[in-house]
């Protein structure tokens, strides 16, 4: 090997073996590695570093409220994390997921307006089930267009991302407009009848994160202990190895899609039955693309995007806090998301090199 | 910071490590105890220009105002979605005041409000109040009044672009406004809208100015809040009016004029009406009149006899002199909507949602 360098450089050295200690180990050094360098960018900001990591990481989350609204937070994220954790299993690209959930919010307020005049018993589980339909529809469109017309899924689900975002506007300016209000593109508010049950007192945690948590375990059974789970596994690993052994590509494809867009759906519709409360234009600020990161910083491992969903969720309330308590700017929210991510990719080379120091 | 008196082991063992802080805190709490503390919550960045900037100026002008009886915070770009109400939420706790500045925060600080009884709100261009929920609004028409008289004589193909947030009656007032002073002094003169369905989106903004300048447009006005449309302009060889804040810096040549809003005055009194227990949960809606709504710089390229005629309509416009949405007043298919002689009252006003002639296309309803 030839080793110029003057300097005593590193150096990067395939293992043999991908190392299962640093799999584990290489989020927290992420995690340290953000925390050192936001404490460096709260000094070079003039903050005290303890109060400026203190506010940012631990003052959100200090009462009950927070801890709630942490939930309130992740649970978007979470849904359609895990949703897009089994496409991305398979190799099937979903980008769609915040297109799904748009969708499940849109009908799942048509629903809930429709419901909630009725006066049924059953009118708040219709339109939570009429949301989660609707997404899966939605993610059904580039399912049939991959599996008949052997589409791209990463274009047709970004494209229909768009649809759905038009459409949510066109029926909240339109037919779903409250009659009395003035105009303004917003529904009527929703009656208790059709709003999600609060399961923390005092709070806005709603019935999304248990139901959440229940997809984060339900995933994990399925692709680890089912066989679907493993044919699922073993087509995104090898597709032509997944066709020899004779199972149904087509079938996995739509089996994917549909369960990530029946998750993301019901993502929408919680965000409009719960914590929102009408259907707005503003439902998502992108929940469906942070969920593309949140699965990725997780390792598509249902437990890893459960506790990174949480870490996103804390960071953008970081953001808020910092902005509310140390009159930090916004972008230092941002800032650690970015850093965070960074560091994790950074630190992921270390499972698959070492580090040789010095000069060889 | 309350949040450390609270007994439990969490908290205490945070006591214990940031000691030091809350000794801080504590002194800073103690010599802050008799200011008003006032809060403030944007929909989008600060940034140089535009809504939000324009009411940091005026927040800023409260503090100069008011000096040391008074003491704020602010949140920026905070999603009107499920996020508002905590963080609504989280400043009604250690605030007397709040400022909500867009529309889609209406029902988040009804919510919050209904928690926190002590608190006083005051929301930004919405319609429901409570006992402690105040509205407030600008009569951003006034301005688009004067832009449109302006607009009927500098322009040469006689088409002018507008690029639309959304197409709620705040923003259709200022369409109709402007187009009812374009054909006061130039009746062959048309509007073309392009909505965007958002209030910030620089790229958007730009792509929609783009778009008009592509369709005959020489003259660009938004209704957005980013200087984008009037970099456009200027990148393009047009001319462009500003809105929110003088934007002249963003496109010196194109830049004729611009509707301004102005809210330091009304911050201030909003914050002194407090301080003196006279706060009420009203409704305000000011103009030109209330120093609410302002006009920038006129351009150098403006004629001096067509600065002056704008200059006089402004006049006439604070004084009642000249009301703006008074018949006879044709629709789009030009029949007559309001008859000689009638004026639209402010009900008639907030609900507006048709065009008036001269603008082309549909009105997304």
């Amino acid at each position: 090997m030839l080793s110029v360098s003057p300097l005593p450089l590193p150096r990067l050295e395939r293992r043999q073996q991908d190392s299962q200690l640093l799999r584990y180990l290489s989020p927290v050094l992420a995690i340290g590695l953000t925390l050192i360098s936001g404490a460096l960018i709260f000094l070079w900001q003039g903050q005290d570093p303890l109060v400026g990591l203190y506010t940012f990481f631990i003052l959100p989350i200090s009462d009950s409220y927070g801890i709630a609204e942490l939930g309130v937070k992740a649970a978007p994220m979470l849904l359609c994390a895990i949703g897009l954790s089994v496409c991305f299993r398979a190799n099937v690209w979903n980008i769609g997921a915040e297109g799904q959930l748009l969708m499940g919010a849109l009908i799942g307020s048509a629903a809930a307006l429709y419901f909630m005049e009725s006066g049924s018993r059953f009118a708040l589980l219709f339109t939570v089930l009429a949301g989660a339909f609707a997404g899966l529809l939605w993610a059904g469109i580039p399912a049939v267009l991959k599996n008949h017309f052997n589409t791209n899924e990463i274009l047709t689900t970004i494209m229909l991302n768009y649809i759905a975002l038009n459409l949510l506007l066109w029926a909240v300016h339109g037919p779903l407009k409250d009659p009395n209000g003035f105009n303004f593109p917003e529904s009527a508010l929703f009656t208790e009848a059709v709003t999600l049950p609060i399961v923390l007192e005092e709070t806005r945690l709603h019935l999304g994160l248990p139901i959440g948590l229940l997809a984060v375990v339900a995933a994990w059974v399925l692709l680890s202990r089912t066989f679907i789970g493993f044919q699922l596994k073993v087509v995104g690993l090898d597709a032509s190895a997944g066709r020899f052994a004779g199972y149904r590509e087509k079938r996995l494809v739509y089996f994917a899609l549909l369960i990530c867009g029946a998750l993301a759906g019901l993502a929408g519709v919680f965000e409009v039955t719960g914590p929102i409360g009408q259907l707005v234009p503003q439902v998502s600020p992108g929940y469906g693309y942070a969920a593309i990161i949140v699965a990725f910083l997780g390792r598509l491992h249902p437990v890893g995007i459960a506790l990174t969903s949480f870490l996103m969720a804390l960071v953008f309330m970081g953001g808020e806090m910092g902005q509310m308590e140390l009159g930090l700017p916004l972008a230092l929210g941002s800032l650690f998301q970015g850093m965070l991510l960074f560091y994790l990719l950074a630190c992921d080379v270390l499972i698959h090199f070492k580090l040789r120091g010095g000069r060889a | 910071m309350k949040i450390f008196l609270k007994r439990t082991w969490l908290k205490r063992a945070a006591v214990a490590a940031f000691s030091t802080l809350m000794s801080t805190t504590a002194i800073m709490a103690g010599a802050a105890e008799d200011k008003l503390k006032v809060a403030f919550v944007y929909v989008g960045p600060v940034g140089e220009a535009g809504w939000t900037y324009g009411h940091d100026e005026g927040r800023r002008e409260m503090l100069d105002k008011l000096g040391d009886k008074v003491e704020s915070t602010y949140v920026e770009s905070v999603s009107e979605g499920a996020d508002a109400v905590r963080v609504i939420r989280k400043l009604a706790k250690s605030n007397d005041l709040i400022f909500t500045t867009s529309f889609g925060y209406m029902n988040p600080t009804l919510k919050v409000a209904k928690q926190f009884p002590k608190v006083k709100f005051n929301h930004a261009t919405g319609y429901k109040r409570s006992k402690n929920v105040a509205t407030y609004a600008a009569r951003f028409y006034e301005g688009r009044y004067v832009t449109g008289l302006i607009a009927g004589e500098m322009t040469q193909s006689n088409v002018i672009g507008y690029v639309g947030s959304f197409p709620i009656p705040e923003v259709v007032q200022g369409i109709n406004a402007f187009t009812l002073g374009l054909r006061e002094t130039n009746p062959d003169a048309v509007v073309k809208v392009v909505w965007i369905n958002s209030w910030y989106d620089p790229a958007k903004e730009r792509e929609a100015a783009e778009a008009l300048i592509a369709q005959g447009a020489d003259i660009i006005n938004q209704h957005t809040d980013s200087p984008a449309p009037v970099q456009a302009a200027q990148d393009k060889g047009v001319l462009a009016f500003g809105y929110d804040t003088d934007m002249t810096r963003f496109g010196p040549d194109a830049h004729l004029t611009g509707s301004l809003v102005h809210w330091g005055d009304y911050y201030t009194d909003v914050a002194k009406s407090v301080l003196n227990n006279s706060w009420t949960a009203e409704d305000v809606w000011g103009g030109i009149n209330a120093g609410m709504v302002k006009m920038a710089p006129y351009s150098k390229k403006i004629p001096a006899d067509v600065v002056a005629a704008a200059e006089k309509a402004r006049t006439d416009i604070a004084s009642g002199e000249l009301t703006i949405f008074e018949g006879p007043i044709k629709a789009q298919d030009g029949s007559i909507k309001v008859a000689s002689g009638v004026k639209l009252n402010d009900g008639e006003i907030l609900s507006m949602n048709w065009y008036v002639d001269g603008v082309e296309g549909e009105l997304p309803q």
